[in-house]
């Protein structure tokens, strides 16, 4: 991947550079080779500065959910839930394409991006699963 | 060998005011007069307080406005903010400035009007980049993220948790001084509106007003006051994460290091605690603290804290004074449950007095379950 490089840029911008190109990538350490979240200028797992970006795959495990309430008139209730990436950092995020109320520890989720305003970020939808006209 | 800072310091001053509301009057109004409560309390003047622990949700540097509010020059202060286990971990901040000569009379002060103020939880605090598109409520989205997953991993109920607000109730109705004393049963709570799935409103803290001040100084001249000194035996803490994202396990809090590190200096064990206060902002925290600290094992708070074993006549109890559920709340609370710890060691409780206290943990908690601080106060016997 090309790597957003300009020393001038720091890595909560390079974070939001790449999901403007539609893409979900997370700095790697070349050191202990793990990955992290949110984006440092040093590794949090080794403190080695040698770190590049690569785009996750976007699977993601739901971690732990929680249904916030809010009045239909306000836009109605809607889920927040930390997501374990299959690369190993958990982040926030929200599920859709179900309702709130479903969204279950434990299950298989896919990344996508948000990119409706200038502050993109990655929301979460149920993982397909090949062969099945089910979610889950 | 025991700990250089075992027992070498001790609480002979402790005050409150404006717990419930507080009307007109501003966090400093409130926070002076809990420091002046509390020094009547020791038997102290103003003048003799050379030391200053304070933390503030309303002044960026609360330190210099607390000691120009109230008319003191410290000659050693600390403003460290862990939020509202910050009172506790000044226990031992105050410990080493009183052991190595820095200050004689340490005071350890906080005050709140967030009730009056409107409710709303007053921050200095920077928002979460990495959490603001997802519109959680802070903090109590974390919290529930927290209990979402120790029910999933553990089993643990609903009524679990509920139990912990029905306790807290139990403890605050032979507390003249709680804020709220009418009759909870678990089906209130379950009943109350949901606010972040599994918590509902009932088993959140109240918003309060208040201010808390506690006076210490070295053990040699702690007898010379006007109530029985209550002894700091041991201190700990640990902090493992600011955010929610970044806590490496839900279940696990940093509780179990600080409290390892406060039973180590105090060469006590789990067993020789008569009473508990810890901060339950909500009912998930008294259970997870309850695991951390040793009370039960990993996995069995649910089971630990439900049908009465923490109220008033069950096995150990918890918050007696009715906690930040039930007595008072003022944003952060810290300095309450130590208020609430030396009381009991002086055996002043009245109708919820523990028989025969003599060693008391304190447990705060900051932030999203983020910075844990242990303290753990004995009296003259347990030197
Ligand atoms: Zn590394």
């Amino acid at each position: 991947m090309t790597q957003i490089t300009n020393k001038e840029v720091g890595p909560d911008q390079i974070y939001t550079d790449y999901l403007k190109k539609q893409i979900f990538a997370l700095p790697k350490c070349m050191k202990c080779k793990k990955y992290h979240f949110f984006p440092r200028t040093a590794c949090p797992h080794c403190g080695s500065f040698k770190l590049e970006w690569y785009p996750v795959t976007g699977a993601g495990e739901v971690y732990s959910c929680t249904t916030i309430y809010r009045k239909s008139e306000r836009g109605g209730n809607y889920n927040v839930s930390l997501i374990t990436l299959n690369e190993g950092p958990r982040i926030m995020s929200r599920v859709e394409g179900v309702e709130p109320e479903s969204v279950k520890i434990g299950s298989r989720v896919t990344a996508s991006i948000d990119n409706e305003t200038d502050e993109p970020f990655v929301i979460f939808t149920p993982t397909e699963i090949p062969g099945s006209c089910h979610t889950y | 060998m025991s700990h250089i800072l075992r027992g070498s310091s001790a609480i002979v001053g402790i005050g409150q005011a404006g717990c419930g509301k507080a009307e007109g009057r501003t966090p400093l109004d409130i926070l002076a007069e809990a420091t002046h409560n509390a020094l009547d309390d020791a038997g102290l003047s103003l003048s003799d307080v050379d030391g200053l622990f304070t933390g503030s949700s309303y002044h960026f540097m609360p330190t210099l406005s607390t000691a120009e509010y109230l008319g003191i020059k410290p000659r050693f202060s600390d403003g460290s903010m862990i939020g509202g286990s910050s009172f506790i971990a000044h226990t031992l901040n105050a410990a080493m400035a009183i052991h190595s000569g820095l200050c004689d009379v340490a005071l350890i002060c906080y005050g709140s009007n967030q009730r009056t103020a409107g409710g709303k939880l007053a921050t200095m605090s920077e928002q979460q980049t990495y959490e603001v598109p997802y519109k959680p409520h802070y903090p109590i989205s974390s919290y529930a993220l927290a209990a979402a997953r120790h029910m999933y991993q553990y089993g643990t109920t609903r009524e679990q948790l509920a139990d912990v607000a029905v306790a807290a109730r139990q403890w605050a109705q032979l507390n003249p001084e709680a804020f709220v004393r009418d009759k909870l049963t678990r089906e209130d709570v379950l009943n109350s509106r949901m606010i972040s799935d599994p918590l509902s409103l009932l088993d959140c803290c109240l918003v309060t007003d208040g201010g808390g001040a506690v006076i210490m100084v070295s053990s040699e001249r702690a007898r010379d006051y006007h109530h029985k000194p209550v002894y700091l035996l041991g201190m700990g803490m640990a902090h493992w994460h600011r955010q929610i994202t970044q806590m490496p396990d839900l279940t696990i809090t940093a509780a179990k290091e600080s409290g390892q590190r406060a039973y180590e200096m105090a060469g006590l064990s789990v067993k020789d605690i008569d009473v508990v206060e810890v901060y339950d902002a909500f009912t998930i925290n008294t259970l997870l603290f309850l695991e951390d600290l040793g009370f039960c094992p990993k996995g069995e708070g649910g089971a630990f804290v439900a049908n009465g074993n923490i109220s008033p006549g069950g096995t150990l109890p918890v918050n007696t004074h009715g906690g930040g559920l039930s007595c008072v709340h003022p944003g952060m609370y810290g300095i309450f449950i130590l208020i609430e710890a030396v009381r009991q060691l002086r055996g002043s409780c009245g109708k919820r007095q523990i028989d025969g206290a003599e060693v008391a943990l304190v447990h705060g908690n900051g932030g999203v379950l983020s910075s844990q601080a242990t303290s753990i106060l004995g009296t003259e016997q347990t030197l």
